[in-house]
């Protein structure tokens, strides 16, 4: 997130573009509540009508997959009306004319055709958030796993540069991270492209700096991400060490990643139970779980917080860092010397120039939102106040495309993936806890009730969905939260699998799945 | 125009918009109060927090009055301890019972600590009870036990104005006061999302927290030891109190202080988090036998199979036919040593966390 949390009860205009946040960051949530109270207007863009649409002044129920047109309408619509903030285009961002020109085509009504969304609509959001002093952009995973989520996410930098809604309290563009300490993984390091801190590995002054560090030479090229791994494994991969991650269940296409798996000669999992993906491992390494793990973790808002052992570990259990030092060192590599998680930390911080002013005592409290480049710096609780890190902001010439597959007479209903308030994942720890199947004992099928009599199905009723991929059977739920045409399910259930079923296409820039499209087929069991 | 007010002789400052209430606590005076929650708007309700004011003819409540310049405060006096007393000998008498177990949630002991600050013996007021007990909503986390409902609408306030849920009201009037959802029902068929706010700002136990009294044995009247972490859960980074007895996690407070959080949770944060203490977790290494199961092995064993993989498979195939994936759940130690792994063991970059699914 560009902007703090606290900052969600200061904007005048809400943009939320695919985000379920109620559901999937209810504490947010209730900052953006408050806000809401306190008399900022609310636009929700999203393809079901979720319970943000029912707290928003404005619902865009796009088609999945549109959004790249749902945001050029909106650009073209405030640059036609003059919305835009001329002094912030000109001291902070490059490209304008150029994009000025692009969208000069890409009118309200031509969205409209693409979106669903009425251009009158289209023009209403723009005005609104073209128009407010202070207007914030928050998304998450309904922007970024689609084919074109690079595309998607650089519309919403469109927007927010060619209004000036960057750097200041109550604006910015929030993505809103999904696990604990996704942040964290990413800061340190374990990216193809970056070595911890986001020091790009094709940058000669980082090759240099961690050369020395890590005693050794490494490659001057990005490594490829987990899922071209995936799909290399049995051809160039054949070994792979994964914590704490049941790909099985939480990848896109289950069946082309279980003969991936299957076919390395060497998988080694480290998980606190015995997954699905852990099932098919050489080797299981039990970790200790949160609530038995001393460490740090970086929330969405890139404040690092102190995570702290309460109970002492299950059996045998051992922390991953542990665990993780002994491979290696009887592998003879060297650097794994540690016994303890400080030392650790203090070493990310050493060679992450965004971690440079912290240390294991001082994240104490939590009180640290990164960059922190030194000792004295108080953090960065806004990004991008005075400059972008990179000079200006770029604005991208985007096209929309369509999802990699589109509905079609064998399979003409759009399906659309995501998670629920009460289950988390693929429920290895809510699937766990007591009363929670009070809440959720099951997977279902969200359904409009005027799609029932096309697709022959019936409330409560199982059905049998397909996709190119593969087919599973689910149970209908009749509801007005989804839309005509689309159908909703959760991933969280392994006896409904629905990632069997998903998988058509990547962003061929992130590798990001494209989890929320994917057109399938309905029928009654 | 100085921003001064006296309170018990002392002249201190304060800020636009503050009440008497908060410049007060702000000076270590302890004014006893009931329906008052930092977090939430003044409501001044159980009138406890009155303190006396210069030029006005009665006490008045110091949670819900602004301070203005000039103004003179006396926060303990005799008479105003005595109306204090006599309010709290009325609340206690119309309920149940006032000693409860802390397991009942982060403000449960409010009530019992007042009665004893002032002595209330329970016996001088023997009125009327007032509130229902909703046995018959089953659901496993919220305890409605409003015997011992003192309606300071607490709950009602901090599920409207700090979640913005709405799913809690009040019916009926006076002794008939009663705490409700909408069409007097179940939690689970109101707009109830189970966060678990109203219980942890109870001040009398009256909405409990069922999954950790089921620990109450175990725990009685002894407070549980806390440790401070952050959620398992999704990145906003709640800040929770884990509550801790005989090494066993018996329930989760939120932390009111939490950078991210402000004392606010969610129904996975507030109550999913006996999958730490679950029965299938993994105790011990597995090792895959020759009948291709996998079997129980020692560290020792386990960690030498791991590393002999890696080690063989890097002879045949060479160093980037390994790859490395890091988890988003683990803490950062993990995740860094995981790169450090791939690109000082193996010198490539093939290294990546389960972001992109």
């Amino acid at each position: 997130m560009s902007n703090p949390l606290v900052d969600m009860q200061k904007p005048e205009v809400i943009f939320c573009i695919g985000t379920n946040m109620t559901e999937c960051h209810p504490v947010a949530a209730t900052g953006l509540k408050k806000a809401i109270a306190g008399g900022a207007k609310l636009i929700v863009a999203d393809p079901r009508r979720i319970a943000l649409a029912e707290l928003s002044h404005l619902y865009l129920p796009l088609r999945v997959g549109s959004d790249t047109a749902l945001l050029l309408g909106m650009a073209h619509v405030i640059a036609r009306e003059g919305l835009i903030d001329e002094d912030f285009i000109e001291n902070r961002t490059t490209g304008f004319d150029e994009f000025f020109e692009h969208i000069s085509q890409w009118t309200p009504e031509w969205a409209e055709t693409i979106t669903g969304v009425p251009a009158k609509d289209i023009e209403t959001a723009a005005m609104w958030y073209g128009s407010a002093n202070k207007g914030a952009i928050y998304y998450t995973l309904g922007i970024t796993e689609h084919i074109c989520g690079v595309e998607n996410v650089q519309s919403l930098c469109n927007l927010a540069l060619m209004t000036g809604n960057v750097g200041r309290e109550g604006t910015g563009i929030n993505p809103m991270r999904g696990q604990n300490n996704i942040q964290g993984a990413g800061d340190s390091g374990a990216l193809p492209n970056n070595y911890p801190g986001f020091q790009a590995v094709t940058d000669p002054e980082h090759q240099a700096k961690f050369k020395t560090e890590y005693g050794r030479e490494i490659d001057l090229e990005k490594g490829i991400t987990k899922v071209t791994a995936l799909e290399l494994c049995g051809d160039s991969i054949h070994a792979m060490l994964i914590d704490g991650e049941n790909t099985l269940l939480s990848d896109p296409d289950r069946e082309h990643c279980e003969h991936a798996l299957r076919s390395l000669k060497h998988l080694v999992v480290i998980d606190i139970f015995l997954t699905e993906t852990a099932e098919l491992a050489d080797v299981v390494l039990p970790a200790t779980a949160w609530g038995e793990t001393d460490g740090v973790c970086t929330n969405t808002e890139r404040r690092v917080q102190r995570m702290r052992a309460a109970v002492p570990p299950a059996g045998e259990a051992k922390p991953d860092w542990w665990i993780i030092c002994q491979i290696a060192q009887r592998l003879g590599f060297k650097g794994f010397d540690f016994d303890t998680p400080k030392p650790i930390f203090n070493e990310l911080c050493r060679v992450s120039p965004i971690y440079a002013g912290l240390d294991w005592e001082r994240i104490d409290k939590g009180e640290y939102q990164w960059p922190v480049p030194h000792k004295e710096h108080p953090g960065t609780p806004r990004l991008h106040e005075e400059s972008f890190v990179n000079g200006r902001g770029i604005f991208s010439n985007v096209h929309y495309r369509d999802p990699a597959e589109t509905i079609s007479t064998e399979f003409p209903v759009w399906l659309t993936t995501g998670r629920r308030l009460q289950s988390y994942h693929t429920r290895t720890q809510t699937g766990r806890a007591q009363g929670i199947d009070y809440l959720l004992p099951e997977e279902s099928l969200e359904v409009n009730p005027a799609d029932l009599e096309t697709w022959e199905l019936t409330d409560g009723e199982w059905c049998k969905m397909s996709s190119a991929r593969g087919s599973i059977n689910i149970k209908v739920k009749a509801t007005n939260r989804s839309p005509r045409g689309t159908v909703f399910a959760s991933f969280s259930f392994a006896d409904v699998p629905v990632n069997l079923l998903t998988g058509s296409g990547y962003d061929p820039i992130t590798h990001t799945a494209e989890l929320k499209v994917c057109p399938v087929r309905l029928e009654p069991l | 125009m100085k921003h001064t007010i006296e309170i018990d002789g002392v002249e201190v400052a304060f800020s636009e918009g503050e009440t008497i209430l908060e410049v007060a606590q702000r000076h270590q005076k302890e004014i006893p109060t009931l329906c008052y929650d930092p977090r939430l708007e003044p409501f001044g309700g159980c009138r406890l927090c009155i303190v006396e004011l210069e030029g006005a003819r009665n006490p008045v409540a110091s949670c819900t009055t602004q301070a203005t310049p000039g103004m003179v405060v006396r926060t303990t006096t005799d008479t105003i301890e005595a109306y204090r007393k006599t309010l709290l000998e009325m609340v206690v008498s119309e309920n149940r019972e006032v000693d409860v177990p802390p397991l009942r949630g982060y403000a449960a002991g409010e009530l019992a600590d007042l009665r004893d600050r002032y002595a209330v013996n329970g016996t001088h007021i023997t009125g009327a009870k007032s509130g229902t007990s909703k046995t018959e909503d089953d659901n496993p986390f919220i305890l409605r036990d409003y015997e011992l409902c003192i309606s300071c609408y607490r709950c009602v306030r901090v599920c409207a104005e700090q979640e913005g849920d709405h799913a809690i009201n009040v019916m009926n009037r006076g002794f008939h006061t009663q705490i409700t959802t909408e069409f007097d029902g179940l939690l689970k068929d109101s707009a109830c999302t189970f966060c678990g706010q109203c219980i942890q700002t109870c001040p009398t136990g009256a909405l409990a927290d069922k999954k950790a009294l089921r620990a109450v044995d175990e725990v009685a009247h002894v407070i549980p030891d806390k440790t401070r972490t952050i959620c398992p859960y999704c990145g906003v980074g709640c800040s929770v109190d884990i509550l801790t007895k005989n090494e066993k996690i018996v329930g989760i407070h939120p932390a009111m202080d939490g950078p991210a959080n402000q004392g606010a949770l969610c129904v996975k944060g507030q109550f999913a988090y006996d999958f730490v203490q679950h029965p299938d977790r993994l105790k011990t290494p597995l090792v895959r036998g020759d009948d291709g199961e996998l079997h129980e092995a020692t560290w020792e064993n386990a960690l030498d199979k791991a590393a002999e993989g890696f080690r063989k498979v890097n002879a045949e195939h060479g160093r980037h036919s390994i790859y490395g994936i890091a988890s988003g759940r683990a803490p950062s130690e993990a995740a860094y040593l995981m790169q450090k792994f791939i690109r000082v063991g193996f010198g490539s970059n093939y290294i990546d966390n389960c972001s992109r699914a």
